[in-house]
């Protein structure tokens, strides 16, 4: 598999603030890839940087073996780019801004039109083709972000928290979009805060905190390296919580204790319940659930040390 | 998908001059205005062109008719409609420009996140610089034409010179759209936007639209002849009036520069801006 963008110690300062603090790694052709993390974790510097339009601080980046501050429109001319804010442009049709954005890469009338058409499709805009950008919903302008994005036949495309903002049936929409892209064989890089998302869209992910990467591999390898398979999540009401925190420590393989509830992390769930309703205690509510990698995160920012 | 268009589209600027900056396509964002401009709010438009048609009707044929006719350099006499038909042609071409290339540009960059957008693409900032100016100034082109069409059957326009009115008002609409492009991009807040007007009104009214520069001490004179609309004004009279001489040459000279530092500021402003 060749790699196409390639980081190595790859860091950016700002002043003395360190928002990406000498990361590396390698996204290979063909795969999806996420940056997962929480606000301010350097998600979006990341993708500015391998996107030429953020200059790194130090460290080495190459994408497509090219560095994107000697060869910034080659690069772009390589790229997708979804940014976190839409940027469309207001003034335009959705048509207009599909037209004009493949101007700027150069690509002919000839060449646009039919491509115009097929991405109206794909993004399901074809009723709204020549209504002003400003009318449409959240999830249509993300929609036609994207296809904007595509108008060039990017290798890869970017996607900066696609789906914020977004409702859940909006969300499932556009996950189908970017599936159907994969298949297509278009490179995918996309950053979430979004622990479901990563899951369903990405093959392998890195997960961020403070300019950090805390981990990488795929999301079932991260579940199983970092959690238990289940956890079983008991509410015994704000104020009591705690005190039940130590008697079922030992119980389980780990255990965190949240504002509203605890989690028991253990390979079976529903054994578990039975075995604390019948030592005497009773949560008001209380959940099975699979691990996912909301649970990795836990483990994996520090809250974890509690244990 | 291979990017095969795009990419390769690219590719072939690898070792021209200024790859880093400029793809060879002004005409890309040039065509996005045009695209914007048809739904755009005419009448906006349209009071650019009638200001100075305003007052050349008020103040040439108004107040001209109080004081007669004006004595030129060579010591002919012109009427005062003609003295300053001139100016407001050069003030009417400076107003397009600007109007573009200052509160649309500062929009563009604050607001709409337009030029982000755009230089995401494999454009550079000199192409999204020159096709805003270009656009910019093409406005400028058309009040001087307007203008233009308005002042000849009117007599103001004495001599073929005059034609070349409107290549000088080009030059002059590029100076400013370049230059005020240039400004506008160091621009932090709508107050400081307000800089620019408060510095165009008076230029427009000192500059020797509407009497010779000598009723001011020498110090004044000088300091006018520092700012570009004296130039351009000066420039368009020496043509609409005939009086060729080499000073016309310095004029031109004045506004190439103008140009050129224009350019290289907003280049390297939204260089700044967008892609570091
Ligand atoms: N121009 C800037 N000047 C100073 N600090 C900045 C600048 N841009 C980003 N930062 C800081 O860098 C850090 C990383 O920002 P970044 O936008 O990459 O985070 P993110 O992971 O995308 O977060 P979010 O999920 O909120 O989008 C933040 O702490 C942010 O405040
Ligand atoms: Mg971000």
């Amino acid at each position: 598999m060749t790699s196409l963008i390639s980081a190595r110690s790859l860091t950016k300062t700002y002043g003395d603030f360190v928002a990406v603090d000498q990361i590396n790694f390698e996204v290979l052709k063909g795969e999806s890839f996420g940056l997962l993390g929480p606000n301010g974790a350097g998600k979006s510097t990341i993708m500015r940087m391998i996107g030429a339009t953020l200059q790194r601080s130090s460290g080495e980046l190459a994408v497509l073996g090219k560095d994107p501050e000697k060869f910034g429109p080659q690069i772009r001319a390589h790229l997708g780019v979804v940014p976190q804010q839409d940027n469309l442009d207001s003034e335009l049709t959705v048509r207009e801004n599909l037209y004009i954005y493949g101007r700027y890469f150069g690509l002919s009338k000839k060449f646009l039109t039919p491509k115009i058409q097929e991405l109206l499709e794909f993004a399901q805009l074809e009723e709204k083709r020549d209504v002003k950008v400003e009318a449409l919903s959240g999830g249509m302008k993300r929609r036609l972000t994207i296809a904007r994005a595509l108008v060039s036949e990017p290798e890869i495309l970017m996607l900066d928290e696609p789906t914020t903002g977004l409702d859940p049936q909006a969300r499932h929409i556009l996950w189908d979009r970017l599936f159907r892209l994969k298949e297509l064989g278009v490179t995918l890089l996309l950053t979430t805060h979004f622990m479901d998302e990563a899951e369903q869209l990405c093959q392998r992910l890195i997960v961020m905190d403070k300019g950090k990467i805390m981990a990488e591999d795929s999301p079932a390898e991260l579940i199983r390296k970092y959690v238990t398979k289940e956890v079983l999540e008991l509410r015994f009401g704000s104020d009591k919580n705690s005190q039940f925190v130590d008697q079922l420590r030992q119980k389980c393989d780990r255990i965190e204790q949240l504002p509203d509830r605890i989690l028991l992390y253990t390979n079976d769930g529903e054994t578990l319940l039975t075995e604390i309703v019948g030592s005497g205690l009773h949560p008001i509510t209380s959940l099975v659930r699979r691990s996912s990698l909301e649970d990795v995160f836990l483990r994996l920012t520090g809250r974890s040390l509690i244990e | 998908m291979i990017a095969k268009g795009a990419v390769a589209i690219a590719e072939g600027r690898i070792g021209k001059p200024l790859e880093k900056y400029y793809a060879g396509r002004t005409r890309a964002p040039l065509q996005r205005s045009f695209i914007a401009f048809k739904s755009s709010a005419w009448l906006v438009v349209l009071s650019g062109f009638v200001e100075p048609v305003l007052y050349l009707f008020s103040f040439g044929f108004g107040v001209g008719a109080l004081i007669g006719g004006i004595t030129a350099a060579d010591g002919s006499t012109i009427s005062y409609a003609a003295y300053i038909a001139p100016g407001l042609l050069a003030t009417s071409a400076m107003n397009g420009a600007i109007y573009d290339s200052t509160w649309n540009v500062f929009w563009k960059i604050n607001e709409s996140k337009l030029y982000q957008g755009m230089l995401a693409t494999s454009l550079g900032p000199l192409d999204v610089a020159l096709g805003e100016i270009a656009w910019a100034l093409l406005r400028g082109l058309m009040y001087a034409i307007g203008f233009m069409i308005v002042v000849t059957p009117l007599g103001l326009i004495e001599n073929w010179w005059g034609l070349l009115a409107i290549p000088a008002a080009v030059l002059i609409a590029f100076g400013f759209a370049s230059f005020g492009m240039a400004a506008t991009s160091y621009m932090k807040s709508f107050q400081q936007m307000n800089y620019i007007n408060m510095f165009m009104l008076p230029m427009f009214l000192f500059s020797g639209s509407f009497f010779p520069l000598t009723v001011y001490p020498e110090i004044v004179q000088w300091f006018i002849k520092i700012l570009p609309l004296w130039h351009g004004i000066s420039l368009i009279r020496g043509l609409t009036l005939g009086q060729i001489d080499s000073s016309i040459l310095g004029h031109v000279l004045y506004f190439i520069v103008m140009i050129a530092l224009g350019l290289w500021f907003t280049t390297k402003r939204l260089n700044a801006l967008f892609l570091r």
